[in-house]
């Protein structure tokens, strides 16, 4: 019997080298793998594998040396563990995030939660090419947004509350972007500086800020064959319902105007940025 | 605010991050429950960043000002022992 590659593949397993050897890329979401997982994950590199596992540059966990007559087999064991194979191939592939506001002190927004979110709502769905989410809590980046065909960058949209400030200063220098100053003792915010980084939020020591935590999604970021950065066209989006919105608009987009094997960037590039814009801008506004 | 009674003070510009912090916080550990420290520190990244630390340990920021130097200080209350 001939082996269906693609099937395999879309199924998590990637040919190898060695004949009839897969390395069987596993379902991970934002990043997070529990113990229980990783004892069976374990427990499958010892038995079916050599032994050893490989972590993706996508968060993602692969089992290498997985023999052809040990599939069905190696995924009921996994299975058991909680553990169901990944995808590759023209669908949406692992969501990954940061660890977000959850455990990190420099998070704006929930990470994890999202990216359950959007694997639930979007996991290898059958696209034109492949589709990634990223998921970064702040401007710090670590989980390189931009690199994403759709990227969201978690952020805070800060107003000074007078009531509640001492005016020691520390917000001022808290800023990276110039974006606040101290006059007569008030803090006035320069709004076309600010990049929502909520470094003023977190430093003050009396929190005299009210604060919306919000998304800044980039699209068409590439880092492969062509390297491009995501380009944020919506403004700070402060609704997550609006969120989703967007992000089902950006995937339908992707949908209706791909050519076969073409990335995002080049379809948004080929049908034009402005036909882009105006759909996805339509999406925001009636969300 | 000029009458902040000073009850110790640390000089942490001859370190840089993350040993800015570290020597904020020992610092503090010597202090008792509600006395000040006076944290001088460099501009950049230690003034971006020492008061949150600070902060999220718990502890009460009184002030930050600029000295004629260029260097800051920062004023903090010891919040619990």
């Amino acid at each position: 019997m001939a082996v269906d590659y693609a099937s395999l593949k879309k199924g998590g397993f990637m040919r190898q080298k060695q004949k009839n050897n897969f390395s069987l890329r596993l379902r991970v979401v934002g990043g997070n793998v529990t113990a229980e997982q990783l004892a069976v994950i374990a427990d499958v590199a010892k038995k079916y594998g050599d032994g050893h596992v490989h972590l993706t540059s996508r968060q993602s966990v692969e089992i290498p040396f997985v023999k052809l007559d040990d599939i069905s087999e190696v995924k009921a064991a996994l299975a058991e563990g909680g553990v169901e194979p990944g995808v590759c191939g023209p669908r949406v592939r692992t969501v990954t995030a940061c660890q977000g506001s959850e455990i990190c002190p420099s998070g704006c927004i929930d990470t994890y939660s999202l990216a359950k979110e959007l694997d639930d709502r979007y996991f290898a769905r059958e696209l034109p090419h492949k589709f990634k989410f990223g998921i970064t809590g702040c401007q710090n980046n670590c989980l390189k947004a931009e690199e994403n065909d759709l990227g969201i960058k978690g952020g805070i949209r800060v107003a000074w509350r007078e009531a509640d400030c001492i005016n020691c200063g520390v917000c001022v220098k808290a800023c990276r972007n110039g974006a606040l100053t101290q006059e007569d003792g008030k803090i006035v915010l320069d709004e076309s500086k600010c990049n929502f980084c909520g470094r003023c939020f977190k430093s003050c020591p009396t929190e005299a800020w009210d604060t919306v935590h919000g998304y800044i999604v980039s699209f068409g970021g590439l880092f492969g064959n062509s390297i491009s950065t995501g380009e944020t066209i919506l403004p700070f989006i402060d609704d997550h319902d609006k969120l989703m919105a967007v992000c089902d608009a950006a995937i339908s987009f992707f949908n209706d105007n791909a050519n076969p094997s073409e990335r995002f960037r080049f379809t948004i590039d080929r049908v034009g940025a402005d036909k882009f814009r105006e759909y996805i801008l339509d999406a925001y506004n009636n969300a | 605010m000029g009458d902040i009674k000073i009850d110790d003070k640390v000089d942490i510009t001859d370190v840089v991050c993350p040993t800015t912090f570290v020597k904020a916080k020992i610092a503090l550990e010597e202090l008792d429950d509600g006395q000040i420290l006076r944290i001088r520190m460099n501009d950049g990244e230690p003034v971006q960043n020492v008061p949150r630390s600070i902060k999220e340990e718990g502890h009460k920021i009184l002030k930050l000002t600029e000295n004629a130097d260029g260097t800051y200080d920062l004023l903090v209350q010891k919040v619990g022992d």
